[in-house]
């Protein structure tokens, strides 16, 4: 608490009266509030499609055996006697991946930690916009909901993977594939409005000082995905109204002439494409990968400077790495498409750039490194998450490489390898430093400290078991055992020698599944029982620490308006009394 | 304490809050209807027969041409609305605004006798891709039309209390849907001569 310099004159009358329970916690404009919604929403989310997970590594693992416990809750439509049908498990694929992506990751990254930590980061006292704010929020809530009602129309939710792709998704004869499109229109409003609002506060609402280069690295990664969000969401949301009439109105975009479908030509105009859902979708879904990594990337970043007690190495670099990452995210999204016949010339395009991405990534990852080199680490349980990700992150990042070259994705494409490749981005990578960020930000939101075991143990638990299950799957798909198969692999020859790895895969998602409970009951203890944080725990140098512990709900983070004397990281800093000195510290110390 | 830029402009980048987010908004606004342009071209360069989807039925270039002079007064007239604010006159500004107003209904009205020519003869969406990228992209920018049009509604009906307490917020605030409404003028310029002249 002593440390806290700025914060002295506490008076706790921020001049706002009292507000009802529903304009302060359901439809409130704070953007620590919405934060807050954001990050349980998204967190839920999360649960629900990791729980879909759970049952297709079942169906995987133990193909055509019937599913224990809940596999009479499922309905008879979807698991006839226990045993998970075909179509049921397509449904589970394309929702598990729509869920943890449009509906988990990218709302827990840039909608819950981005609200709540940036506009604190930056020393001012709001969003830019606090209303669009709250609607930014009740667009996603909607959208989410509309995906999951879909599991209980008749016919189920969309079939047609997390991509959807066309002539299928139009032509598939349930209305689940009408709902993912009228749930994702939401979706992208949400993104959209969320983002414009974070590039205003970014720019407009800096406090005094705070200049471009003072900013914290997560502040810098948030402004790059708010960019992406904003530019690269439009394609898709216009995809996503052609396909829609594609369903309802009979247009024919993505239909090629000369279609036939059960034997009876297709009555439609025909003449459009399918390629071109694809083509506007990884416009978009492209630099989706970045808007999921990027606020991971931020938040690992805050994390190794505060424990290991010295500046990030690199800085700058780490800054002008991120502005051309998120250039660059707009030009390479045909390197998904490399089997589609686009032409060599187009395809050396598309490899070169891709070739050329990897290097800020690169670079980001290195000064990340480098920033240990040195230090006195301290090893607190989101320090242990943070520091997981680098290595994950490089597996995840460095088997990309062979996939982004042409004549290795040839062999590559569309097999477990992908799996394997992106889910070690997103799962040991994002999920892992998002975990850091809710245990390091958690004091911020509620003045109490999660509980130190229970942390470890789930840090533990995760780490382990979800290398069990991604890195078998780079085994399978260099065996070229496809990423569709309903049956894991078991009716195909060249599968059979890696088949084993199902149950191995599968049991360690299981694994993964047990050490979550430590997480939920570790969260929910310590917002009651945790002990008191004060203000500034773990003795950093960012704005958002010298704000009261866990600040009040309303407009007004700051007893007095922060004005900055310095970069971000100013850690052990010759001659100074403590070996931190906060953003707002005055110049001479 | 208050959010700050809110009717000023931040000195260092001297935009209010309003301004910065209707441009970055309106960023976001080609990229929709970027993507939905880029779908007509990749549909016209893989047609075997363009020309022959067209002419199922003619599209009505002069109506279409009043429509286009009836969006470039609309956005002549949002501009006097804003100046009169800034001249302080707001009853000349209200003026404007219904002006505008009546553009955009206007506007409306011969789209509507368009669209009922095309759906009377049977030329709808499912037609051929020409048509179907034709009601797709008229159809979204009506709906950016009738948007503006709510938001001009709003502020002729609930404007004058804010002009009354803060006249330079409630200016800015004109200033920033003048921006979308010429926006929305400009793509209907671009959509005019793609769809109906080319």
């Amino acid at each position: 608490m002593s440390e806290t310099e700025g914060g002295a004159a506490a008076h706790h009358d921020h001049g706002h009266h009292h507000q009802g329970f529903v304009r302060s916690y359901l439809f409130s404009t704070d953007h620590k509030v919405i934060g807050i919604q954001y990050g349980v929403t998204s967190l839920v989310f999360l649960l629900f499609g990791f729980g879909l997970m759970l049952l297709m590594r079942w169906q995987l693992a133990y193909p055509g055996v019937a599913i224990p416990i809940i596999g009479g809750l499922l309905g008879e439509e979807n698991a006839p006697d226990g045993i998970m049908s075909p179509e049921f498990y397509n449904q589970l694929g394309a929702m598990h991946g729509t869920i943890m992506v449009f509906m988990g990751i990218v709302p827990l990254a840039v909608g819950a930690f981005g609200n709540y930590v940036v506009p604190l980061q930056i020393g001012a006292v709001d969003m830019a916009f606090p209303k669009l704010n709250m609607a930014s929020y009740w667009c996603f809530l909607p959208g989410g909901l509309i995906m999951l009602a879909s599991f209980f129309i008749p016919g189920g939710a969309a079939q047609s993977g997390w991509t959807s792709y066309p002539p299928l998704s139009v032509l598939i004869d349930a209305d689940g594939q009408t709902y993912w499109l009228i749930g994702m229109i939401f979706l992208i409003t949400s993104s959209l409005l969320g983002a414009v609002n974070f590039i205003v506060t970014m720019i407009q609402l800096r406090a005094e000082g705070m200049t471009y280069m003072r900013f914290p690295f997560f502040v810098w990664a948030q402004l790059v995905t708010s960019f992406l969000l904003l530019l690269a969401f439009p394609p898709l949301e216009a995809a996503g109204i052609l396909q829609l009439l594609d369903r309802v109105a009979g247009t024919s975009f993505f239909l090629p002439s000369g279609l036939v479908v059960g034997g009876d030509p297709l009555d439609v105009a025909g003449g459009g494409s399918a390629l071109l859902w694809q083509h506007l979708f990884w416009f978009l879904a492209h630099p989706e990968v970045y808007v999921l990594i990027l606020p991971a990337m931020g938040i690992v970043a805050e994390i190794i400077a505060n424990n290991t007690r010295k500046p990030l190495f690199g800085y700058k670099s780490l800054v002008y790495s991120v502005i051309f990452l998120g250039f660059m995210s707009f030009v390479v999204w045909a390197h998904h498409m490399f089997l589609t016949g686009m032409g060599t010339a187009i395809s050396s395009f598309f490899q070169t750039t891709t070739m050329i991405i990897s290097i800020p990534s690169v670079v980001i990852l290195t000064a990340l490194f480098m920033s240990l080199w040195g230090g006195s680490i301290r090893f607190n349980v989101p320090m242990l998450f943070a520091l997981a990700f680098l290595p994950m992150f490089g597996i995840g990042g460095l088997t990309g490489l062979p996939l982004g070259l042409t004549a290795s994705d040839i062999h590559l494409h569309d097999t477990y390898y992908v799996i394997g490749h992106f889910h070690y981005v997103v799962a040991p990578g994002t999920i892992l430093a998002l975990f850091a960020g809710i245990y390091y930000w958690f004091p911020k939101a509620t003045g109490r400290m999660m509980n130190d075991t229970l942390g470890k143990l789930h840090f533990w638990g995760t780490l382990i078991g979800m290398n069990g299950i991604f890195f078998p799957m780079l085994i399978q798909g260099m065996a070229g055992v496809s990423r569709r198969l309903y049956d894991g692999g078991e009716t195909y020859a060249h599968a059979q020698e890696v088949l084993h790895w199902n149950k191995v895969m599968s049991h360690s998602a299981y694994l993964v599944a047990f050490f979550q409970i430590f997480f939920i009951i570790n969260f929910f203890w310590s917002i009651k029982k945790g002990k008191p944080s004060g203000a500034n725990p773990w003795q950093a140098t960012t704005l958002e620490w010298t704000a009261a512990s866990s600040p009040p709900i309303g407009h007004g983070n700051f007893e007095t308006v922060p004005r900055v004397h310095r970069g971000a990281y100013d850690y052990s800093v010759p001659g100074a009394d403590s070996d931190f000195l906060a953003q707002n510290a005055p110049d001479k110390f | 304490m208050e959010i700050p830029y809110v009717a000023t402009e931040r000195p260092d980048t001297g935009l209010t809050n309003a301004k910065m987010g209707i441009w970055l908004f309106l960023a976001s606004e080609i990229m929709l209807f970027g993507a939905l342009f880029s779908t007509y071209v990749f549909m016209r360069i893989a047609a075997p027969n363009w020309e022959e989807m067209t002419s199922v039925a003619q599209l009505n270039v002069p109506l279409a041409m009043i429509n286009t002079f009836v969006l470039i007064t609309s956005s002549v007239t949002m501009v006097m609305a804003w100046a009169h604010l800034k001249m302080n006159n707001p009853a000349k500004s209200n003026v404007y605004l219904i002006l505008t107003f009546l553009c955009g209904i206007g506007f409306m009205i011969i789209k509507a006798i368009e669209y009922t020519g095309k759906i009377s003869h049977d030329v709808l969406p499912s037609t051929n891709n020409f048509y179907g990228i034709y009601y797709t992209l008229t159809g979204l920018h009506g709906l950016h039309v009738v948007g503006g049009m709510i938001v001009m509604a709003y502020f002729f009906l609930f404007g004058k209390r804010m002009f009354k307490t803060e006249p330079e917020r409630y200016a800015g605030r004109i200033e920033v849907t003048g921006l979308y409404w010429h926006f929305v003028d400009l793509v209907w310029i671009f959509l005019f001569p793609v769809l109906y002249l080319m």
